[in-house]
């Protein structure tokens, strides 16, 4: 019961989707339709799930006075830091005009820490390439010089440099090549595979073949 | 001397990485710009649309990859406004609308468009964000109403002058996508392009964009721009000059030094690596 | 954006700097930024998906804004039941409503499995997408379009690294011989994408962190133009 209401869901609606595809006329269409609509609120819930699951894990962490619990403190404020504004102080369906409460708290905290915290791969990358980039072998040689080429390629001072070079020799030209053959038909190859692989996966899933999505009899 | 190169702290590499980002802000040298042929796609693709034309705006980023995708945004935007072509909004994730409102706000400021500021439900409108990733997007070839009820305002989506006659791809003349990931430009090719023929030009963060030109050599995409320099491009191209042109010199100093880092690296990697076989 | 030494700005430029400072070593600051950034973010999500999923597309088609607010919605599933005494289609939507607070569930310790049901829709739904769009799009449209004339140095570059490549990531057979060579060929192919991709990778990197700085040194402290 656990397990199998769940994989027949799973099957009839992905036969649905299929079956759509081939045939999109009533009552597939209305039905893939409706399903797609229901999906959407689904999605919503289960990222609704996330958040609250941050929320007990953060607070259960206070109560049980966890290690570095201080910092759960921060994490729920936060959380209430743009919540309460945003459902009573940003004039409600309207909340994300500019100028409300939840737009300064959004500019103002969340992008500036968001923005940041990708930015600093910028550092690792940097230190990465410096420790573990090494010509080794001849492949490691064709990846590292692709690289220099495509970074060289891609700013202004390549063309400064091979300005000199006859007109389709020089950097940004070259790199210009190398994304659109040999990094294109690399890229093709991954993708005609994983392509592959994601329709074997699915029609796993559909059939019921793959169950590991059901989890053990708990 | 080489075994202290390796081992070398590296908060001096990050000082080095800081020092060439920070320098060049202070800098006005101007460069020269190439274009490459998968950019001037998008500007050819746009260039053929009539005023009046629908543009579909799918802003799919949030604000760390801003300094990539906003200029884009900001620059494809004004060409639209300046030629009188309707703007779309909608977002694949939730930050994204209020992205474009920030670009609307800018271009809002810009005194290029004092006489003639973007005006909403006339020149565009934002239907927001829905959550459901491509299923948002299979949705859309259905009914763009029935999957965005409302605007990212409240108002219904039936109720917008701009929707009069606006009902799926169909309606819909050039879709721009800007990505920065899942979901993103794959999900626009496989779902709007193949499924519902629309028409499509990305611009991505650069670490997505090489992912793309399978997609741009199969004809599925009509043009794409990567990462900041493709930024500078499109700027350069519907000559409305903003960040990504102006950051291209820090970029320019940020690619030199990580080459010369790495060429250090290797040069005390090998310099070390024969000293030990000794 | 408003540019200057401003109380918001400044506030955005402590917090870019707290999490900078992780660079030094990890630190209060970091940790106190890095902990307020998880939960702005799900306080982010939390509330644009009520707005702007559930309040709309659930809410307001059963009914349920109206019945407890008095905004000037147009009326839901349970206003076209009791006035006009007809059971509407949006009723279909608390199917919708009931699976995604099933989902809820998985908070809830020994109720947990039941989330399994929303989640074997998910599934459902998104292998059934998959399965003919990846075949269509990735898989023929891609093959379709290495089917090329070999009539320049770029159509066979595409030709034997396209077909190289997929060589290489097929396990079937061993790779001796012509497999062999096809595959090591592959792995070339492999290698300049992969470095092209790291070069992408850097520029974008690189790219984020221009941003932060022009927003401490321009946004924020007005020194460059």
């Amino acid at each position: 019961m656990r397990r199998e209401i769940p994989m027949i869901l799973t099957g009839f609606v992905g036969f649905v989707y299929i079956i759509q595809f081939f045939v999109p006329h009533a009552p597939f269409d209305i039905m893939e339709g409706l399903l797609t609509d229901w999906m959407l609120i689904i999605f919503a819930f289960a990222i609704w799930l996330g958040a609250l699951n941050l929320l007990k894990v953060s607070l259960d962490k206070i109560y049980r006075k966890g290690k570095d619990w201080q910092y759960s403190i921060v994490t729920v404020f936060g959380f209430l830091l743009i919540a309460i504004p945003g459902f009573f102080f940003s004039g409600g369906r309207r909340f994300q005009d500019p100028g409300t409460a939840f737009d300064y708290i959004y500019q103002n905290v969340y992008t500036p820490l968001s923005a940041t915290m990708f930015a600093m791969l910028a550092f690792f990358v940097a230190s990465a390439s410096y420790r573990a980039f090494r010509a080794r072998t001849k492949e490691a040689t064709m990846l590292l010089l692709a690289a220099f080429v495509v970074m060289l390629g891609r700013v202004p001072v390549g063309d400064m440099i091979t300005q000199w070079l006859p007109e389709g020799y020089r950097l940004s030209q070259v790199a210009d090549w190398i994304m659109n053959y040999p990094n294109m038909a690399g890229q093709r190859a991954i993708m005609i595979g994983i392509g592959l692989g994601i329709v074997s996966t699915s029609l796993r899933l559909i059939l019921g073949i793959e169950r590991s999505h059901l989890g053990g009899e708990e | 001397m080489f075994e202290k190169l390796l081992s070398i702290d590296r908060r001096i590499i990050f000082i080095f990485v800081a020092v060439a980002l920070i320098l060049p802000l202070f800098l006005n040298i101007s460069q020269y710009i190439a274009i490459s042929p998968e950019v001037s796609k998008i500007y050819d693709g746009l260039e053929e649309l009539k005023p009046g034309s629908k543009v579909l705006f799918a802003f799919d980023y949030d604000p760390p990859s801003a300094p990539e995708l906003q200029p884009m945004a900001e620059a494809v935007l004004k060409y639209c406004f300046k030629n009188k072509l309707k703007v779309y909004i909608i977002g694949l994730w939730p930050q994204g609308p209020m992205q474009a409102n920030l670009a609307i706000e800018v271009i809002r400021d810009d005194p290029q468009f004092a006489d003639t500021p973007p005006v909403y439900d006339q020149n565009y409108v934002n239907l927001g964000f829905m959550s459901g990733n491509e299923l948002v997007i299979q949705g859309m070839g259905s009914s763009f109403q029935s999957t965005f009820p409302r605007d990212y305002q409240g108002t219904p989506t039936a109720d917008l002058e701009m929707m009069n006659g606006v009902n799926n791809f169909s309606n819909i003349d050039y879709i721009f996508n800007l990505s920065a990931g899942y979901p993103g430009t794959v999900e626009w090719v496989l779902f709007a392009v193949d499924r519902f023929h629309a028409t499509l030009g990305a611009g991505n963060t650069a670490v997505q964009a090489p992912q793309i030109y399978p997609y741009f050599h199969a004809g599925q995409l009509q043009g794409l721009a990567g990462g900041l320099k493709g930024a500078a491009e499109l700027e350069k191209l519907v000559g409305f000059y903003g960040k990504g042109t102006k950051f291209m010199l820090s970029q320019s100093f940020a690619h030199l030094t990580v080459i010369f880092f790495i060429i250090i690296g290797n040069i005390a990697y090998f310099a070390t690596r024969g000293k030990k076989k000794q | 954006m408003e540019t200057g030494f401003t109380l918001s700005n400044t506030i955005a430029a402590i917090l870019t700097i707290g999490i900078i400072s992780f660079l030094w070593k990890d630190n209060p600051l970091y940790k106190l930024c890095e902990s307020l950034f998880v939960g702005v973010s799900a306080g982010y999500w939390f509330v644009s998906l009520y707005y702007q999923n559930l309040l709309p597309k659930l809410f307001d088609t059963l009914g349920l804004t109206q019945l407890f607010t008095s905004a000037d919605i147009e009326p839901g599933a349970i206003q076209i039941l009791i006035n006009e005494g007809r059971v509407d289609n949006s009723f279909l939507y608390l199917i919708a409503g009931i699976l995604g607070a099933l989902m809820l569930t998985r908070l809830i310790p020994n109720l947990g499995w039941i989330s399994r049901w929303p989640l074997a829709f998910i599934v459902g739904t998104t292998s059934g997408l998959y399965f003919t769009t990846y075949f269509q799009s990735n898989a023929m449209a891609q093959l379709r379009s290495t089917i090329l004339p070999l009539d320049s140095i770029g159509n066979v570059v595409i030709v034997i690294g396209t077909v190289c490549g997929l060589v290489y990531f097929y396990f079937s057979k061993e790779h001796k011989g012509v497999m062999g060579g096809a595959a090591r060929v592959g792995v070339w192919f492999l290698m300049i994408t992969f470095g092209a991709s790291f070069g992408y990778t850097v520029m974008s990197r690189m790219s984020l962190l221009i941003g932060r700085f022009d927003f401490i040194f321009s946004t924020w402290l007005g020194l460059t133009g």
